[in-house]
């Protein structure tokens, strides 16, 4: 017998950002995030769910980790993947956004995985294809599936993100990973303070449900977690902190500072960091340090996003109950 | 099946809805006394055996006679379970759930498993076990126990141990818990 199925929209067909989302789907892919940690963890770390889907990664801007964690998340469901990046492409001979978007859904992608540095971006190629589209990083917009696993991480931790109390320091204005990682961390209850030279403070946050301090040492000792963003010295031409020097004496966190975190804080940092301006080395390996689990749990994280995209979310025929 | 599986297996938000009880809470005890000694039969001792479980239905089940297991033979026996729903063919129809967890023991090789069900229906869970235990190693030999059999087989699939044969027709449901078990159907 056959018949019609609703199926409850647990996920959207994009993951364009962490607005919009509920509290109910981030938490769920979270805890989906447990079950896919597991399966990298068995002796043949790889399952056949997404047997037959094509996941393609098109970056228009570098990245080692959040490339290659998409791509072994991929391959561990079993999909196949291809690499659109920019360098290498027909761009150079003036190839449109539109015209590689389509080429690329063409050859058969269930899954664009987009990366560029204007914002907006992943959105728009979503209305140029039938495949799902996720945010890996839109200029100084979003990064949904770095604060994703950055609340994954945290959770692991201590069990829940309520009532912690989260810092995230640095050139807030330039960067997605702080806008994502401020809708996520609120969303699940944490507290947050932005901590940065006003310079470095966006221009709009007014709706933001943050506190905000422009000097470190000020609320250090309050944090349960100290969230480092990367200093983004391609930026630094326009003249929004008088060096890098400075900004590594009053913003950095090295182990003349970490002293005054709390023992049981966490330090975490989405990467690349630059030794020296926003952490140092001995605060990198520090055991109250993080950042590697960051790191491993990206691929489990993501599985959990490719699988939560791909399964369907439409009206599905089916035959069989059980 | 657990509670929050059952929300989300289609027909969404559908209630089960019960038409006979086939077996009370005493028939499904000495269904798995039963079954316990011809696992011990069949494979002279407990040597060896790994019971695993299949995520949601087959988990309880599988507890259950691990303690009878015990009980009989004096020893523990080696236990886990095992979540299928990656290695479906189907993927999409049955949800895959949080809670429902993998957790086998790092070495299977050489070992007898007993894969442990609730429901045997069309066959397709118990090769996607199959395949699923095959990627944690190479285990001497594979068994099935299932609670009930209640036909309508699509793949060469038999169970080793059943507790109880059910005819059924195709859009009843067969619905195993600690109570007892109870033919129905599903209504929207």
């Amino acid at each position: 017998m056959s018949i019609d199925i609703e199926i409850p929209p647990m996920f959207n067909k994009h993951l364009l950002g962490i607005e919009g989302m509920t509290r109910e789907q981030l938490e769920l892919i979270l805890e989906l995030t447990d079950r896919f940690a597991e399966i990298g963890k068995r002796p043949i770390p790889k399952v056949p769910a997404l047997r037959g889907r094509t996941v393609a990664s098109v970056f228009f801007e570098d990245s080692t980790r959040t490339r290659l964690s998409f791509e072994s998340a991929a391959r561990r469901l079993s999909a196949d993947t291809l690499t659109f990046s920019a360098g290498s492409s027909s761009l150079s001979k003036g190839e449109s956004l539109r015209d590689t978007v389509e080429v690329i859904s063409s050859y058969g992608a269930d899954v664009l995985i987009v990366r560029h540095n204007m914002a907006g971006t992943p959105k728009r190629v979503s209305e140029w294809t039938q495949a799902s589209v996720v945010n890996a990083g839109d200029g100084c917009h979003e990064h949904p599936t770095q604060a994703l696993l950055d609340c994954y991480t945290l959770k692991q931790q201590r069990g829940s993100l309520d009532g912690m109390s989260i810092g995230i320091v640095g050139d807030i204005r330039h960067s997605r990973v702080a806008r994502s990682n401020v809708l996520a961390f609120t969303s699940l209850g944490a507290k947050v303070t932005l901590i940065a030279p006003q310079t470095l403070l966006p221009d709009f946050m007014e709706n933001w449900p943050v506190d905000v301090s422009n000097v470190f040492d000020d609320v250090i000792a309050d944090l349960d977690a100290c969230y480092l963003l990367r200093m983004q010295s391609e930026r630094q031409s326009k003249g929004l902190v008088p060096s890098l020097r400075e900004y590594a004496k009053d913003f950095g966190l090295n182990a003349r500072r970490s002293l005054f975190l709390r023992k049981d804080a966490l330090i975490l940092h989405p990467g690349p960091t630059n030794q020296g301006v926003e952490i140092t080395a001995e605060v990198t390996t520090d055991e109250r340090s993080i950042i590697l689990d960051q790191v491993t749990n990206g691929v489990s994280l993501r599985m959990a996003v490719l699988f939560m995209l791909l399964s369907p979310h439409e009206s599905t025929q089916m035959d069989e109950v059980k | 099946m657990a509670d929050r599986e059952r929300r989300m297996t289609p027909p969404f938000g559908g209630v089960f809805v019960p038409s006979a009880r086939v077996m009370n809470r005493d028939d499904m005890r000495r269904a798995i006394r039963r079954m316990a000694h011809e696992i011990i039969e069949k494979n002279q001792g407990l040597d060896e055996i790994l019971l695993v479980g299949l995520q949601t239905g087959g988990v309880e089940l599988a507890q259950n006679l691990a303690r009878e297991l015990e009980e009989i033979e004096g020893r523990a026996v080696d236990s886990g379970c095992l979540d299928v729903a990656l290695h479906r063919d189907d993927i999409g129809l049955r949800p895959v759930v949080p809670e429902a967890v993998t957790n086998l023991p790092d070495q299977i090789d050489g070992k007898i498993v007993v894969l442990v069900d609730d429901v045997l229906f069309t066959g397709r869970t118990i090769r996607a076990a199959l395949d699923a235990i095959c990627h944690f190693g190479r285990p001497r030999s594979i068994q099935l126990a299932v609670m009930v059999d209640r036909g309508h087989r699509e793949l060469p699939i038999r169970p080793d141990y059943v507790g109880k044969n059910l005819p059924t027709r195709i859009d009843e449901l067969v619905d195993v818990t600690e109570e007892g078990v109870d033919l129905g159907v599903m209504r929207k």
